[in-house]
């Protein structure tokens, strides 16, 4: 398998686009007709061949463009990746995770060679080689989480453990669904998901930590969470709202197919060895309507979704001012026929 | 001036339950402005707090020195602004031990930056105290150019930095002792709703 | 569980009631890391009877090569203890769980304060490596009765932060001196019996210390008592749980699928549901709350047992 890198762009005149096969594979987010809140873990030991979920950090056509879009985010603001002092044992524990399973899942792309603590890295895509010493960060160029996240797609927290609460104390984001790092860095697991509605009452979060708190291990989760983006732009953080905002409005009837995208997040989540911190990647896929409803049974199921969704999470998702034009785009192509379970094309 | 009753919101948003005195502890104690009368109540139910306690009044037009000196505090000062008392209350946190309480009562700017102050010297979240009295003004930080706006007291309101129109979030950073402000005509520049007053 | 079969590569005697024991990958592969306070769940086939102890890791976080626990024999208590002391040879193969931490430091700390009493040394091994290599500031003490019974003597580096307190010779452990004047930022942990996590909170809330800066881990293990059944709400079906054994061993052993983790009461992972109780539950646990186990509609079968008519679990 060799992956062909785009050159493409997720700002200006955004060049982003999916390959068929990119399409293929796009992690669609529903697995039935309808959409709710749930906790929705399942063990992330791999998928179907090909999937996002076979690899534990998936490397895809947009990985070289991607991490020029990050570079360019923190070149404006260096804010958007922080770590709390106490959080650098975490940062190598997560650097170890990346080098490790991508020299293990992509030999072709990704070496890494250890003597000890003198350890040897070569990043192929991106034309990086470093020699470092594990544990000494004064050996890398940046702090170990920013090292290794400056070359792996997503954005990516590091949730310290203690006092029964998980503390999101350390993060690269730049690809965020509109969360500032630098505000909510320190908070616990319940304060950063304070502003999302619904979620509270129906004890999601409770659940949801008893779980965390639990993982273990060489045993890591995996979830699909959603919004939608008009372009196919990753930096929609609140910091540059004022900036990409305008561009919510322009979504039109003779548009909205190649302007309006879905966007999923395949989170995942793995107990860190050294630090018993979480790393939690939030890797971000995008795809344009015209291009979902390609595969039928996405076209039906999407329209059905959006078309029952409650107002409240409409307008948390960001998109309610152009559900109407959505809708009308979408409903062509659903026919009343039933769909199948699961999230995969038919 | 009593005790501000706060509506219930999000669990980011603090929550300031009130002074209760913890006995003859080592204690550092700052009030600000109608906070002074938080701690006049303090030591009306137990006159022993003030026995090892460092108090640092800042007046803020609110005239109750004389009544606090008169507590008999171990040390009392008086500052004219947080910043100015700002040395000396890192001085005091740097000095304190475990099993020191910290007592805050004032607005909720000035306890949002001694909380935070507090919290990086390595005090417990349980050993901070803080009851807010006056004004119900906000310190708001702008999330576009994270400049740091204080009082404010209308929704929305002028990013006193960039300009910007943001909108007042419930959200609250304890690291930055401020809330969050977020452009509220983004997606619309130049419409903006009606100006409110913030409520409690 | 995520597990692997493990080889005693090791076997040392530290004191006349504790002793040592290191496991290797067979094929010398590297274990994974851990982090100081992780334990691991060791599983002992004893005569039919499939047990499980929860044991600290004692050898360092960041090496690899091998695990290491040290166990005190508990003639009283289920046979575990003793199983290890009589039964465990050198090159014998044992099913080791993957590292899990209860008790870990909190790295925000500015400076940790250990305390230990007897065996509850056994997790502060492992940390005092971690904070080592981290180099952050700490002071531990450790109270024993005698020096022939302290067993971490052997194991303790020679360092003016490590304090030994020997009863026998008079030099008891004062906890007032020692949370007395600690600077802001101090975490205080503490791991041994009962009565010591105790007088720890007690100094603690003396002193003005909050609760949540005093962490602990009890030693743990379940304990015995008289036998007693329990009912199976899904297939009716009646389990009796003997006097060394524990409710959860008692269902593994009669096959009924429960998860756990830790095998000691605190992580939570066992809850079961209680369909219908005549009697009292003896509630062991340190997972549930006060109202919860007022309730007595929830169980935690690790460690938990029952005394009266009928127990019926939601099973």
């Amino acid at each position: 398998m060799t992956i062909q890198f785009h050159d493409e762009t997720f700002r200006d005149d955004y060049t982003f686009h999916n390959s068929p096969e990119g399409i293929r594979r796009f992690p669609f987010p529903f697995d039935q007709d309808s959409y709710m809140y749930s906790v929705n873990l399942e063990p992330h030991a791999g998928g179907k061949a090909g999937s996002p979920f076979e690899k534990r950090f998936d490397v895809d056509e947009h990985y070289v463009a991607e991490m020029r879009d990050r570079a360019i985010t923190l070149a404006e603001d260096p804010l958007r990746c922080q770590s709390l002092p106490h959080m650098e044992l975490a940062g190598w524990d997560f650097l170890e995770l990346v080098m490790v399973s991508k020299s293990e899942d992509y030999p072709e792309l990704f070496m890494l060679n250890r003597d000890g603590d003198r350890w040897h890295w070569i990043n192929r895509p991106l034309g990086i080689e470093q020699r470092f010493t594990f544990l000494d960060a004064t050996t890398l160029p940046c702090g170990p989480m920013e090292y290794i996240t400056r070359q792996t797609q997503g954005d990516h927290a590091l949730l310290d453990q203690r006092d029964g609460n998980l503390w999101m104390d350390a993060g690269m984001v730049t690809s965020q669904a509109d969360w500032s790092l630098d505000f909510d860095i320190g908070m616990n697991f319940f304060e950063w998901h304070a502003p999302v509605p619904k979620a509270h009452e129906l004890g999601v979060f409770q659940r949801a930590l008893k779980f965390l708190l639990n993982l273990q291990q060489g045993a890591p989760s995996r979830r699909l969470n959603w919004t939608m983006t008009v372009n196919p732009r990753l930096d929609t953080s609140p910091e540059n709202y004022h900036k990409w905002g305008p561009e919510k409005r322009t979504v039109a009837p003779g548009n909205v197919g190649a302007k309006q995208y879905l966007r999923v997040e395949l989170q995942t989540l793995w107990r860190l060895p050294r630090s018993n911190a979480i790393a939690f990647p939030i890797r971000c896929y995008l795809c344009s309507l015209e291009d979902l409803v390609t595969v039928p049974k996405w076209g039906r199921r999407l329209h059905r979704v959006l078309r029952d969704l409650p107002d409240e999470l409409a307008e948390y998702k960001g998109f309610a001012v152009n559900r109407p034009v959505i809708l009308d785009y979408l409903a062509p192509f659903d026919d009343g026929a039933p769909t199948s379970p699961g999230i995969f094309p038919d | 001036m009593p005790r501000t009753e706060f509506s219930p919101s999000i669990t980011s948003r603090p929550v300031y339950p009130g002074l209760t005195p913890q006995g003859a502890t080592p204690a550092i104690m700052l009030a600000e402005g109608p906070g002074a009368e938080a701690i006049l109540d303090l030591a009306a139910l137990d006159a022993s707090v003030m026995d090892l306690a460092h108090l640092i009044y800042i007046p803020a037009g609110h005239d109750a020195g004389l009544r606090l000196a008169a507590l008999g505090a171990k040390m009392y000062r008086e500052a004219p602004s947080y910043a100015s008392a700002l040395e000396r209350y890192r001085k005091a946190l740097a000095d304190a031990r475990m099993g020191t309480t910290l007592y805050l009562a004032g607005s909720e700017g000035m306890i949002g930056q001694a909380v935070a102050e507090a919290l990086a010297a390595g005090l417990p979240p349980e050993a901070i105290q803080t009851e807010h009295r006056g004004t119900i003004a906000r310190r708001m930080q702008c999330v576009h150019c994270k400049g740091v706006t204080e009082n404010v007291t209308i929704d929305p309101f002028l990013c006193s930095h960039c300009g910007l129109t943001l909108f007042v979030r419930d959200h609250f950073s304890r690291r930055l002792g401020a809330f969050q402000g977020v452009c509220v005509d983004a997606e619309t520049p130049g419409i903006v709703p009606e100006v409110q007053e913030i409520k409690p | 569980m995520t597990s692997r079969l493990l080889r005693v590569s090791a076997i040392e005697t530290l004191s006349p009631l504790v002793t040592r024991f290191r496991f290797e990958d067979p094929e010398g592969a590297l274990l994974p890391l851990f982090s100081g306070g992780a334990h691991v769940v060791v599983e002992m086939p004893d005569a039919g009877v499939l047990r499980r102890n929860a044991y600290s890791l004692i050898s360092d976080p960041m090496d690899g090569s091998g695990y290491e626990i040290a166990v005190r024999r508990e003639d009283g208590g289920r046979g575990g203890s003793r199983f290890m002391h009589t039964k465990v040879a050198l090159g014998d193969l044992m099913r080791i769980s993957a590292p899990v931490n209860l008790f870990s430091l909190d790295l925000r700390a500015k400076k940790h304060v250990m305390i230990a009493g007897g065996i509850g040394i056994t997790p502060f091994l492992a940390q005092l490596k971690q904070l080592a290599r981290l180099q952050m500031p700490f002071e531990l003490h450790y109270a024993a009765r005698s020096r022939a019974e302290a067993a971490g003597l052997a194991l303790l580096p020679a360092s003016p932060q490590v304090h030994v307190h020997v009863s026998e010779e008079g030099n008891r452990m004062d906890l007032g001196a020692i949370l007395g004047s600690q600077p802001l930022g101090t975490h205080v942990y503490t791991c041994g019996p009962e009565g010591l996590i105790e007088a720890v909170a007690e100094t603690g809330a003396r002193l003005g210390w909050p609760k949540t800066v005093l962490h602990s881990e009890v030693f743990m293990a379940p304990p015995p008592g008289a036998p007693f059944d329990v009912t199976l709400a899904k297939t009716g079906k009646v389990v009796t749980v003997g006097p060394h054994q524990s409710l959860l061993e008692a269902l593994e052993q009669a096959e009924v699928e429960v998860e756990w983790m830790c095998r000691g009461g605190a992580c939570g992972r066992c809850e079961t549901g209680v369909h219908a109780c005549h009697g009292t539950i003896e509630h062991h646990d340190h997972w549930l709350s006060d109202d919860e186990r007022a309730s007595q509609t929830k169980i935690m079968p690790c460690v938990s047992r029952f005394t009266g008519e009928t127990l019926v679990l939601d099973l």
